[in-house]
C-alpha cells in the first residue's frame, strides 16, 4: 500500500518596524525615501572602528507590542547577541540580534488549516535585529548601500506545528494582518518589508517524528509561500517514495522556473558563533512598563470578527473581510454608526461598489478621503428608497471622482427614484407593445428575456424605476399578454 | 624651569598666571618630541599644526578668562586606538595605517572641550595585542631608563610619551593591564577606572567588555583631575554608568590613617623578582606608618584570572576585528582576487599580525558550536567568581596592594618568541578587568636601575580612595618624581 505523506512546517517571519531611526543609532530608517545611496549613514550603521551601538526604545515597545499581540509571555529580562558572519551587506562582521534570550517568546496563534478547521500554532519567539545593507550586483563588482543597515527588524519564529500548506498561508496572513494592526509593518510585501523563510519536512501520516527539514529562504510574497512550500513537498515525498533520503540544505526559490535551489548544505552552513552583545547590557522591562504596552494593544482582528459577528448579524467570512484591514474595520463602523441602514447593508456596499471601485483605480482603504457620513448618507438614500440602487452606484462613483453631497449630486443628475406607479406603467405598456416578437418568445417558455425587459426600462428610466414596482409590472403586463 | 617636566597643576598654575602661553609649552613639548622621540619611539603620528591651533584657542580661552578648565593648555598624548577626527587612528597596525578617522571618540571630544592640546598618538601593541609595545606592526618603543628594554604593553607609547616627558599628560587604555603595566615599567602613576565609568565611543574595540580608558601622569593627583574630565555617562556608549562624577581632587589630601589596606596573597609568591618584591614590602611598610592597617586577604580564583582573561578576550576580539575588512576604511588588498571573500582574505591576510591572527583564530574557536559552552560560557561562570572576590575581600578591606608585574621592563626580544610567557607578564593586571574594579598603577622604586610598579585595586566606583591612598603615599615618597637620563 502507498504511504500518504503529511507535511510539517515551521515559518519564520521577518518584518521590519516602522521606527524613525534605525535600531541602533539615530539615522533616519525611512531608506525608501531617502534621496540616493549613503545618505542616511554614520559610524554606527556603517560599522567604522570604535563606533556602538544604543537600542531604540520605540523598537523595543514595538517588538513587545508584537509579542504580545501574539499571546508571547515578555522576557522581562532579554539580551543582544552578536551573530558572526562575513558579508559586504553586514559591516560590522556581525549582526546584532537576539539569540538566548529574545524580548518575547511562547505565543499563540490560531489559524484554519484549510479544512475550516482551526489548529493552534506555537509561537517560539520573537526578536529584534538589525537588517543589513542593500547590494547592487554590477557586471564585475557590487555597490552596497547602507541607507537600509541597521533598520529594525523584528523575526518572528514558529514552532512546527503547521501540517498543511492552507494554514501555512492562514498563519502568514494573520500575523501580516497583526502586524498592520499594531502599526509595526507596513505589510507592503513588494517593497520587502515582510519576508519569509519555511522551514519543511515530510513524514506519513500518522507518525510523530520530525524527519529532516530543509529551509527556503527569502520568500517575498504569499504566493511564493504558497508555490515553495508546495513544490518542497512534493519534491520531499518524491524522494521517500524513490526510496532515497532528504539532505538538511538551506534553499532558495526560483519564481520563475517554480523550483527550489540548494544554496547550502549542512556541512556548508554557517557556525554563527553566537555571543552576548558587550556593548549593550540586557534590557530590563518592568512590569509596569510591560503594563503600558499592553494597554495600547488595539482590538485584534480574531476579536473584532467575533464582535462584528454578534453585534452586525454579519456572517463569518463578512467579517472576516471587513476585519482584514484595521483602517477598513474602522471605516465601515463608522459609516454604521452614521447611518439608518442596517449593517449588512453597508457591509454590502463596501464589499461591493466601494472596494470595485478601489481596486479599479489601484487604491488602497488608507487612500479613501470620502468622508463615511457621506458615504452612509448616499447608503441611507437607496434604502428609503429616494434613489435606485443603480443611481447609488453613479453617486459613489461621482462621490470618489469630485467629492461633494449625495443629494446635491442626486439632484443635478437628476436621478430621483421613480415611484409613481401610473409612470413606470406608462414605460412598461410601451416597451411591451415596442417589442411583441421577445413577448411572444418569452410567453412561449424562453424566461431568460425578463431580465432583457428589467433592462430595457432601466434603459429608458436611466435606472431611476424602482425595480420592485417594475418588477411586479412587467409580470403583470407578460401575463396578461399569454394567449 | 622646564616645560616638559611640569605637572598639570604647576602648568596650569603658570598659565593662568600669563607666565607662561599654552603656545610656548606646546611648542617646547613639539620640540622636545622632535628631538627626544627619535630615540624612545613613542608617537605613532605628531599632530604639530593642529597641537598648536588648539593651544592659540587655549591661550585665547585664558586671555578671556573664559571657560579656562585645569586641562586648559596642557599638551597631552592619546593612545592610537581613540578616534580622532582628521588625524590618523592606527591601533599600530598595518590595516588601519592610513586609517583616518571621520569622528571623534567622547573621551576625543570631552578633552576638545576642556581645552587640553593634542600634540600626537602614541604606539601600543597592535590592537592592544601585547604586553611590550613590540606587537605594533609600525615599530617598537624603547623604555626611556633603558632604550634596550621594552615599555610594557600595550599602552607602550603612552607610557614611554609620559616617562620621557614628552607630554604632561597620557590617555591610555586598559584592557587587561595596559595602562598599569608600561606604567609601571615606565615609572608613571595611571588609573584604569571602573568599567564603564569612561565612555568607549570612538575606542576601537579590544574586548568590548573589559576596556577602559584611562589617563597617566606624573602623579596621582593629576590622574585625578584628567578622570574627572573624561569619565561620565555617554548617551553613546550604554556601557557607562549613570551616577555623577565625583570631584576626585577634593577629599584627595584627607589622611589615611585607620584605612584598611588587604595584601592579597596570591599575589605574593614564587617567582616574583627579588627587587620587585622588596619594593612591595616598603611600599607596605610605608602605609603602615601612614597609620593603615595591613591585612592579608585571599582572592582564591586569581589563578584562573589570566586564562579566563585571555579566553574572553580572544572571544570578543575576534568579532570586534571582523570589520576590518578591506571594504569600507583602511588596507584594502584587491589585486588578483576572484571574489568579495578574497578581498577579505588577502586584506587580513596583509593587514594583520601573527599575535592578532592567532587571537581572532582561537576567539573564533572558543566561540564555535560545540565549544561554547565548554569555553567561552564557563570562562564568564569563572568571571562571575573573579568579581566575587573581589567583592568578599572588599567586605574587609578599603583596598588592595600588589604588584603591577613580577618583574621589571624585560628587554626587547626577550619574549618575543614565546606568546605564553608574554601573556603570564600580565599575571597580576588582568585579573581586575573581568572584575571591573578600578586600579592604579604608580612608582614603587627601582630594582636593577628598572622602575617598579605597585598598584592599589579598589571598589566598584570608588576611584576617590584610590587617588587618596596613592596621593597619600607620594606625599612621603619620591619615586614618582624620578626621570630618565636621556
Amino acid at each position: 500500500m502507498k504511504l500518504t505523506y503529511e507535511p510539517v512546517i515551521g515559518l519564520e517571519i521577518h518584518g521590519e518596524l516602522l521606527t524613525n531611526s534605525k535600531m541602533f543609532c539615530s539615522c533616519s530608517a525611512d531608506y525608501g525615501s531617502a534621496p540616493e545611496p549613503n545618505t542616511n549613514i554614520c559610524p554606527t550603521c556603517t560599522g567604522l572602528p570604535g563606533a556602538m551601538p544604543v537600542v531604540n526604545k520605540k523598537a523595543t515597545e514595538l517588538a513587545a507590542l508584537v509579542g504580545l499581540a501574539l499571546n508571547c509571555s515578555i522576557n522581562k529580562h532579554n539580551t543582544f547577541a552578536r551573530k558572526n558572519y562575513y558579508y559586504p551587506d553586514l559591516p560590522k562582521g556581525y549582526q546584532i540580534s537576539q539569540y538566548e534570550l529574545p524580548i518575547a517568546e511562547k505565543g499563540l496563534l490560531e489559524v484554519n488549516d484549510g479544512s475550516d478547521n482551526q489548529l493552534n500554532v506555537r509561537v517560539r519567539r520573537v526578536h529584534i535585529e538589525e537588517d543589513t545593507a542593500k547590494l547592487a550586483h554590477e557586471k564585475n563588482y557590487a555597490l552596497v548601500d547602507f541607507n537600509r543597515a541597521g533598520v529594525p527588524l523584528l523575526e518572528i519564529v514558529s514552532e512546527p506545528d503547521i501540517r498543511t500548506v492552507e494554514a501555512a498561508l492562514d498563519y502568514a496572513t494573520k500575523v501580516r494582518t497583526i502586524l498592520r494592526y499594531l502599526g509595526v509593518n507596513s505589510g507592503d510585501m513588494e517593497k520587502g518589508v515582510l519576508r519569509f523563510e519555511a522551514n519543511i519536512s515530510v513524514r506519513p501520516v500518522g507518525s510523530d517524528e520530525f524527519r529532516t527539514r530543509t529551509e527556503i529562504k527569502n520568500l517575498n510574497s504569499f504566493r511564493a509561500l504558497v508555490r515553495a512550500s508546495q513544490y518542497e513537498i512534493e519534491r520531499q515525498i518524491k524522494i521517500y517514495e524513490e526510496g532515497g533520503t532528504v539532505v538538511q540544505e538551506t534553499l532558495g526559490w526560483d519564481d520563475v522556473r517554480g523550483v527550489t535551489t540548494s544554496q547550502r548544505s549542512k556541512e556548508e552552513a554557517h557556525d554563527y558563533r553566537y555571543f552576548p552583545e558587550p556593548d549593550l547590557p540586557p534590557l530590563q522591562l518592568s512590569d509596569s512598563w510591560i503594563a503600558e504596552i499592553k494597554s495600547r494593544l488595539p482590538e485584534l482582528p480574531e476579536a473584532k470578527t467575533s464582535r462584528f459577528i454578534s453585534d452586525f448579524g454579519l456572517t463569518l467570512s463578512e467579517a472576516r473581510f471587513l476585519t482584514s484591514e484595521r483602517t477598513l474595520a474602522n471605516y465601515f463602523e463608522s459609516v454604521v454608526s452614521k447611518s439608518k441602514s442596517p449593517a449588512k447593508t453597508i457591509h454590502s456596499w463596501i464589499a461591493g461598489e466601494f472596494m470595485r471601485y478601489l481596486n479599479d483605480s489601484g487604491l488602497s482603504i488608507d487612500d479613501v478621503t470620502l468622508a463615511p457620513e457621506t458615504l452612509a448618507k448616499l447608503i441611507d438614500m437607496v434604502t428609503d428608497k429616494t434613489i435606485g440602487a443603480s443611481a447609488g452606484k453613479t453617486v459613489l462613483t461621482e462621490l470618489f471622482k469630485n467629492g461633494g453631497d449625495p443629494a446635491q449630486i442626486v439632484k443635478e443628475k437628476n436621478l430621483l427614484q421613480m415611484t409613481d406607479v401610473n409612470a413606470i406603467q406608462e414605460i412598461v405598456m410601451k416597451i411591451l407593445n415596442d417589442n411583441p416578437k421577445e413577448v411572444d418568445d418569452y410567453n412561449a417558455g424562453k424566461e431568460t428575456l425578463f431580465q432583457w425587459f428589467m433592462g430595457q426600462v432601466a434603459r429608458a428610466t436611466k435606472g431611476k424605476a424602482d425595480p420592485n414596482v417594475t418588477k411586479e409590472l412587467m409580470v403583470k403586463g407578460l401575463e396578461e399578454r399569454k394567449k | 624651569m622646564q616645560l616638559h617636566n611640569l605637572t598639570i597643576r604647576e602648568a596650569h598654575e603658570l598659565l593662568t598666571t600669563k607666565k607662561i602661553s599654552s603656545v610656548e609649552l606646546t611648542q617646547a613639548m613639539l620640540d622636545r618630541i622632535h628631538d627626544v622621540d627619535k630615540k624612545v619611539k613613542s608617537y605613532v603620528t605628531v599632530t604639530d599644526d593642529l597641537a598648536l591651533e588648539q593651544a592659540k584657542q587655549a591661550d585665547e580661552r585664558i586671555a578671556k578668562g573664559e571657560n579656562v578648565t585645569p586641562l586648559t593648555g596642557i599638551p597631552f598624548s592619546m593612545k592610537d586606538c581613540i578616534s580622532t577626527r582628521g588625524v590618523r587612528t592606527t591601533c599600530s597596525s598595518k590595516i588601519l595605517e592610513n586609517y583616518i578617522p571621520q569622528y571623534n571618540a567622547t573621551v576625543t571630544n570631552k578633552l576638545a572641550d576642556s581645552g587640553a592640546v593634542l600634540v600626537g598618538k602614541t604606539n601600543m601593541d597592535e590592537f592592544g595585542m601585547g604586553s611590550s609595545c613590540e606587537n605594533s606592526a609600525l615599530f617598537p618603543t624603547h623604555n626611556p631608563w633603558n632604550l634596550d628594554h621594552v615599555p610594557g604593553g600595550s599602552s607602550g607609547g603612552a607610557a614611554a610619551s609620559m616617562s620621557a616627558s614628552l607630554c604632561t599628560f597620557s590617555i591610555g587604555e586598559d584592557t587587561g593591564g595596559s595602562v598599569r603595566m608600561p606604567a609601571g615599567f615606565c615609572n608613571v602613576t595611571g588609573i584604569k577606572p571602573t568599567y564603564g565609568r569612561v565612555s568607549r565611543y570612538g575606542l576601537i574595540a579590544l574586548a568590548s567588555s573589559f576596556d577602559c580608558i584611562g589617563p597617566m601622569a606624573r602623579d596621582a593627583y593629576d590622574c585625578a583631575t584628567v578622570l574627572e574630565h573624561i569619565a561620565g555617562h555617554d548617551p553613546h556608549d550604554s556601557t557607562t554608568y549613570n551616577s555623577p562624577v565625583p570631584n576626585y581632587t577634593t577629599n584627595i589630601n584627607k589622611p589615611v590613617k585607620g584605612m584598611k589596606l588587604g595584601i592579597p596573597k596570591e599575589y605574593f609568591v614564587a617567582g616574583m623578582e627579588a627587587g620587585v618584591e622588596s619594593a612591595m614590602q616598603e611600599a607596605i611598610r610605608t602605609y603602615e606608618k601612614l597609620g593603615m592597617e595591613i591585612h592579608e586577604v585571599s582572592l582564591p580564583h586569581t589563578k584562573y584570572g589570566l586564562p579566563v582573561y585571555y579566553l574572553l578576550l580572544f572571544a570578543e576580539a575576534s568579532a570586534n576585528l571582523a570589520r576590518m575588512d578591506g571594504t569600507r576604511f583602511g588596507l584594502s588588498v584587491s589585486d588578483g582576487a576572484k571574489d568579495v571573500i578574497d578581498i577579505y582574505l588577502k586584506t587580513r591576510h596583509a593587514g594583520f599580525g601573527d599575535e592578532v591572527k592567532r587571537r581572532i583564530m582561537l576567539g573564533a574557536y572558543a566561540l564555535s558550536a560545540g565549544y561554547y559552552d565548554a569555553y567561552y560560557l564557563k570562562a564568564q561562570k569563572v568571571r562571575t567568581l573573579l568579581r566575587r572576590d573581589f567583592e568578599t575581600a572588599f567586605s574587609k578591606v578599603d583596598i588592595l596592594l600588589a604588584p603591577t608585574c613580577p618583574t621589571t621592563a624585560f628587554k626587547l626580544g626577550e619574549k618575543t618568541s614565546d606568546p605564553l610567557e608574554m601573556y603570564l607578564s600580565d599575571i597580576y593586571v588582568v585579573s581586575t578587568n573581568p572584575a571591573g574594579v578600578p586600579a592604579l598603577a604608580l612608582p614603587a622604586g627601582f630594582s636593577n636601575n628598572m622602575p617598579v610598579g605597585m598598584q592599589l585595586i579598589g571598589k566598584h566606583l570608588d576611584e576617590a580612595t584610590l587617588f587618596q591612598v596613592a596621593h597619600a603615599y607620594q606625599q612621603v615618597t619620591d619615586w614618582h618624581k624620578q626621570l630618565p637620563q636621556l
